[in-house]
């Protein structure tokens, strides 16, 4: 008996050795190892063994098992590891394959600009005022001390609807609303984005519809010291910590004094080039005081209060940034135009 | 205007200030300089010649050969082409080895087999500027005044100048005249001015008297007229003509010169009547009459709108006041005598009166943005100082003038602490005194500040805040330090509007829209090609459109975006995702006697496919529960509820594709394919479009956020298929179910759909999976089995619903 599972354990391992696959493996099992396995089936035959031999049968035979078990779960193990490997090599991707695409939207240029003139603003603490495009006369001009008939009517020619209402040529009545729904109360600091309309053709450099950003800040104390402070802080983080900038005297009815900003060259860098007309500045917005005529339609104390005002035209300044040579792609909307600024 | 840097040189001296430097300190004084251009554009070595002889020449019909003295010991010979070349006259001509304008250089050369040493020029070859030459000189060679031969042309002709192109701001009227930038210039530049008082010429022999009526008094408050005869018209002389030239405007004959150059002198626009085409020598300044008729100097017949100010001889009109004179009594080659007007007129009358007419001049121009009335008499009395000096003029009237007040220099107060507290600049008070000096206001110290006397030049100073800018800007904005705003401190911020609707401009990029501008004005015909929601509302239409496309406001944000669409097909795109955020413009009214609703939509359209074609497989096509899906993303992410959908028909959509959006009732949009007959107009293929009213939705957004414990208990789901009717809408079974079930029924999802062989015609088997739940316990296989069940006999008894296996 002894003999005999000696040899059924050299068959055994030896065929176990061979196996190459899970499922012949299993079958080696049940063979051996099973309820009705060949050991099993052996170990039957113990009741004819004397009595002292048995403890010795059972315990080589319990041997045995273990260690065909052993030697089961090992190659077991080993060629579940080796299918793996072939698995592995099967799944290879070739990885430079494009990934699937997933439909990207473009945010439209002007938007990307004004949301971050907007957020340079909101960090100093401005909130966003907005106002109606259809707007009075009386706000869009007669507030903002351009009387009916003043030659200053001609900076921008209107499309009106009535006599009395027309589309704002400007985003500067918005300040004249906030004052008003204000009723005297300072801090006033707002910034109105917004689409304006003037009678323009349609060319590369103007547009019937356009934006343009106001903004506004009254209180007590307020000089061009402020303006300057507030609108050279304004470019550096919208352009650059190294970009300069300049005032210039100009003129607006709704300001007194007034000025107008340049910026040194973002293409250039001031060494004059063709943005620049060779000058190494850019025009980059408007500003001033605000007039005290204002100030006094609003029902604002103009000698308690003073307050600068300024706007720009996100459209030019978006030209600026990407270099784009024509203002009607913003409202043509190609594709091929927007998806170039589909990246943050 | 234009602005010559020589001329003004003669009034403030210029020494070690080029014509750029000027430029510099003019356009950091507010006086913006557009550019900076040389007269001469280019030519070197044109000289003045006197012809000797013209020839023909042997071997061409159309050329000649001159014989030209230039100074030199021999005579040149010169081929020239032009028909008007004839002995006797002085021309330009540019010798060998001159350079003209665009780079030519002249060469000795054989034209024809005859030998060419030079050119004669023309205007056009110099680089003078068509709209600026004499009408008679415009045509062939330029025919110049008897001259010294071998003179410089440059010279000649003024061209060695500068001209400086100024944008001038509306407030600047005083810079629409030399004498007003000489005083701006020397107040920059801090230099003396010499300008000379202009004499007055009394008549020696015999006078005529002017009878002067303004029966517009608030219209016309000064008038002045004086007579000169014995003119003799000719060209004027040529440093006058240089000058006009200079300015950008064409010489005519001495007469009209004078009163266009004393205008650019002084910036008061004259106009001279030919005395023997008046009736007498007469003005009346009056209102037009209804209907009234004249006919200006340039030919064209106008009808006169009311209230439009008329200069007359008493009998018939003469000039539209301000504006332009009357063809009747033009100054011609055979004018004498002429009776010359400088006058002062409303500024709001004239600009209305050009407007009206369409008729813009340089008087126009000047009188609507303000003349300065101490310079009426000045002008007239130049203006009959050149006329005696130039055009052999003898004066024979008095200056007869008529002033309704006389004006006076203005006082203004400026406090010295307002000055600094609005510059932001501590300035001292000899500082501020100077700069006034420099402006030649007077001034005068007195307590806590100054009294500014601001003359009648500066019509654009009528308050202590424009003083203020003067000094402001004569300091210079580049020494005020710059500060950050102080004080109470403000939030600032987005508001929850203006927050919601980036969140919304994000979702829909990250849906793989692309966000599109469109214009707001648009045409009726555009807004009906997809029809609108509600009922047929008034278009808001602009009193006076450019064109015909843009007449009206946009009502619906989707005409734009499917052109748009279009123009995109147009350019090889196929697949479109394409949204606009806007306002669209509401009104009940026919006429506006306010303002419209201004409404704030989302509209979006996609067509093609979703992606990109991709190797792995075919791309999605769009479809109507794709854009739902998208839809029903965007409501769950702005966290409102209570969104119904409800099939509809509406113009210019797939009759069966289109739903109504509700939220709690109330119309807020519309989802739904384009009729496939819009499409195919549009050449574009399936698209769907939908459109939001974001207000409501604002509203309803944003709700707060309460934590709920997380379930403890497993949830049990059940599938449940029915047969029913195949127009029985998804959402109605869902709410039965959902009533019929109660608070333990969590959620129910469709998850099959379909009809066909299998299913009974006019029916459809629709699945749905439930997920029950209960809050405290477990629930038992039994008790969800009678709910089941509950649910499957109330589908039976409500719709007729047959359950499938």
């Amino acid at each position: 008996m002894k003999q005999k599972l000696q040899e059924l354990k050299e068959e055994a391992s030896q065929r176990i050795a061979e196996v190459n696959n899970l499922r012949d493996l299993q079958e080696l099992r049940v063979k051996y190892l099973g309820k009705k396995g060949e050991i099993k089936t052996l170990l039957r035959g113990m009741g004819k063994l004397p009595p002292a031999e048995r403890p010795v049968i059972g315990s080589l035979a319990n041997e045995i098992q273990k260690a065909l078990e052993e030697q089961i779960d090992k190659k077991e193990t080993m060629i579940e590891k080796e299918l793996l490997e072939q698995r592995l090599i099967r799944e290879k991707l070739d990885v430079t394959l494009p990934g699937r695409p997933l439909p990207i939207g473009a945010i439209h240029p002007l938007r990307k600009v004004i949301e971050e003139i907007e957020d340079i603003f909101i960090g100093m603490g401005f909130a966003i005022a907005e106002g109606p495009e259809v707007e009075w006369d009386k706000y869009n001009f007669e507030a903002l001390n351009i009387p009916k008939n003043h030659p200053a009517r001609d900076m921008q020619d209107s499309f009106y609807i009535t006599s009395e209402i027309l589309l704002r040529t400007h985003t500067s009545p918005v300040q004249v609303r906030t004052l008003l729904e204000r009723e005297g109360q300072v801090p006033v600091k707002i910034i109105c984005p917004g689409k304006v309309y003037r009678r323009d053709d349609d060319d590369a450099t103007h547009s019937h519809q356009f934006m343009q950003i106001e903004g506004l800040v009254v209180d007590r104390g307020i000089s061009v010291g402020e303006l300057k402070g507030t609108l050279d802080t304004f470019v550096k983080r919208m352009f650059g910590q190294e970009v300069q900038s300049r005032l210039r005297p100009s003129f607006f009815p709704f300001t007194e004094p007034s000025v107008e900003m340049d910026i040194s060259c973002v293409v250039c860098a001031g060494k004059g080039c063709r943005v620049c007309k060779q000058t190494g500045w850019i025009e980059i917005l408007g500003a001033g005081m605000v007039h005290p005529r204002v100030l006094q339609y609003a029902g604002y104390d103009a000698e308690r209060y003073t307050g600068f005002a300024f706007g720009m035209g996100p459209d030019r300044i978006a030209m600026l940034k990407y270099g784009i040579d024509d203002i009607r792609h913003f409202y043509t909307n190609d594709l091929r135009f927007l998806r170039q600024f589909q990246s943050v | 205007m234009l602005l010559s840097y020589n001329w003004l040189s003669e009034y403030v001296d210029l020494t070690g200030i080029s014509p750029e430097d000027l430029a510099e300190r003019l356009t950091f004084a507010g006086i913006e300089v557009e550019a900076v251009h040389a007269r001469n554009t280019g030519f070197t070595q044109v000289v003045v010649g006197h012809v000797k002889e013209v020839e023909p020449h042997p071997n061409a019909d159309r050329l000649r050969v001159c014989t030209v003295d230039v100074g030199e010991e021999e005579p040149l010979s010169i081929v020239c082409g032009a028909a008007n070349v004839a002995p006797g006259q002085y021309v330009p001509v540019a010798l060998v080895g001159a350079r003209l304008p665009g780079g030519i250089k002249i060469k000795r050369t054989k034209l024809r087999g005859v030998l060419s040493e030079g050119m004669i020029c023309s205007a056009q070859e110099l680089g003078i500027p068509e709209k600026v030459v004499a009408k008679n000189q415009v045509e062939g060679i330029l025919v110049l005044p008897k001259t010294d031969v071998g003179t410089d042309v440059d010279k000649l002709l003024g061209l060695d100048d500068y001209v400086l192109e100024l944008e001038l701001t509306p407030n600047r009227a005083d810079c629409l005249s030399m004498w007003g930038l000489a005083y701006e210039v020397a107040a920059i530049l801090d230099r003396k001015l010499k300008l000379e008082q202009p004499p007055q010429i009394l008549p020696e022999e015999k006078e005529i008297p002017v009878e002067l009526i303004l029966d517009a008094k608030e219209e016309c408050p000064t008038y002045a007229a004086q007579i000169v005869s014995g003119i003799k018209i000719a060209p004027s002389p040529q440093w006058m003509q240089n000058r006009l030239m200079a300015a950008g405007i064409r010489p005519i004959n001495n007469v009209v010169d004078i009163t266009n150059y004393v205008m650019l002198e002084m910036g008061q626009p004259l106009h001279a009547f030919d005395l023997d085409k008046l009736a007498e020598p007469m003005i009346r300044v009056r209102l037009a009459h209804p209907g009234e008729t004249v006919t200006t100097l340039d030919g064209v017949t106008r009808a006169c709108p009311e209230g439009t100010l008329l200069i007359t001889d008493g009998s018939k009109p003469i000039a539209i006041a301000g504006v332009m004179g009357g063809h009747n009594s033009e100054v011609t080659s055979k004018t004498t005598t002429v009776l010359l007007e400088s006058a002062l007129f409303d500024p709001g009358l004239v600009r209305t009166t050009s407007r009206t007419l369409g008729l813009r001049t340089e008087a126009s121009n000047r009188f609507e943005k303000g003349v300065d009335p101490e310079r009426i008499l000045l002008a007239l009395r130049r203006a009959v100082q050149l006329l005696v000096e130039i055009a052999g003029g003898t004066v024979i009237s008095r200056e007869t003038v008529e002033v309704q007040e006389d004006v006076e220099d203005i006082t203004i107060q400026l406090r010295h602490e307002r000055l600094t507290r609005l510059l932001g600049v501590q300035l001292k008070a000899e500082e501020v005194e100077e700069i006034f000096r420099r402006l030649r206001f007077s001034v005068k110290t007195v307590d806590h500040g100054y009294r500014v006397e601001v003359p009648t030049r500066r019509l654009d100073i009528t308050q202590e805040v424009d003083l203020i800018e003067e000094v402001g800007r004569l300091y210079g904005y580049d020494r005020i330090p710059a500060t950050l705003p102080w004080g109470t401190q403000s939030t600032g911020g987005l508001s929850k509007e203006q927050r919601l609707q980036r969140t919304i401009r994000h979702l829909m990029l990250g849906l793989g829209f692309s966000e599109t501008i469109t214009y707001t004005l648009t045409s009726p015909e555009e807004l009906r090609k997809v029809g609108r929601l509600g009922q047929d509302l008034p278009l808001i239409r602009l009193s006076l459109p450019m064109s015909d496309e843009r007449t009206v406001l946009r009502t619906s944000l989707l005409p734009h975006l499917i052109q748009t669409a279009r123009y995109n097909v147009h350019r090889q795109q196929e697949n479109i995702a394409l949204f606009e955020m806007g306002h669209v413009f509401i009104t009940q009214e026919k006429q506006l006697s306010k303002l419209p609703e201004e409404r704030l939509e989302l509209a979006a359209l996609i067509t093609g496919n979703r992606e990109p074609i991709h190797w792995q497989g075919i791309p999605s096509k769009v479809d109507f529960f794709m854009v739902k899906g998208m839809l029903e993303f965007l409501f769950t992410r702005l966290g409102v509820e209570g969104i119904t959908y409800h099939g509809t028909e509406i113009e210019g959509f797939h009759p069966g594709r289109t739903a109504e959006i509700r939220l709690d009732d109330r119309l807020v949009g519309l989802l739904g394919q384009l009729h496939p007959e819009v499409s195919k107009a549009h050449d574009l293929d399936e698209t769907y479009v939908f459109q939001l009213e974001l207000l409501p939705l604002f509203k309803a957004a944003g709700r707060k956020i309460h934590f709920s414990p997380l379930p403890r208990y497993p949830e049990v789901t059940r599938d449940l298929a029915i047969v029913v009717d195949a127009d029985l809408p998804a959402a109605e079974i869902k709410e039965t179910i959902y009533s019929e079930a109660g608070e333990l029924l969590k959620t129910i999802t469709v998850f099959d759909l379909f009809s066909g062989e299998q299913i009974e015609a006019g029916k459809k088997s629709i699945a749905f999976n439930l997920v029950f739940q209960h809050p405290e316990r477990t629930l038992t296989d039994d008790e969800v089995n009678q709910l089941h069940n509950k649910i499957v006999s109330k589908l039976e008894t409500t719709y007729g619903a047959k359950l499938r296996g």
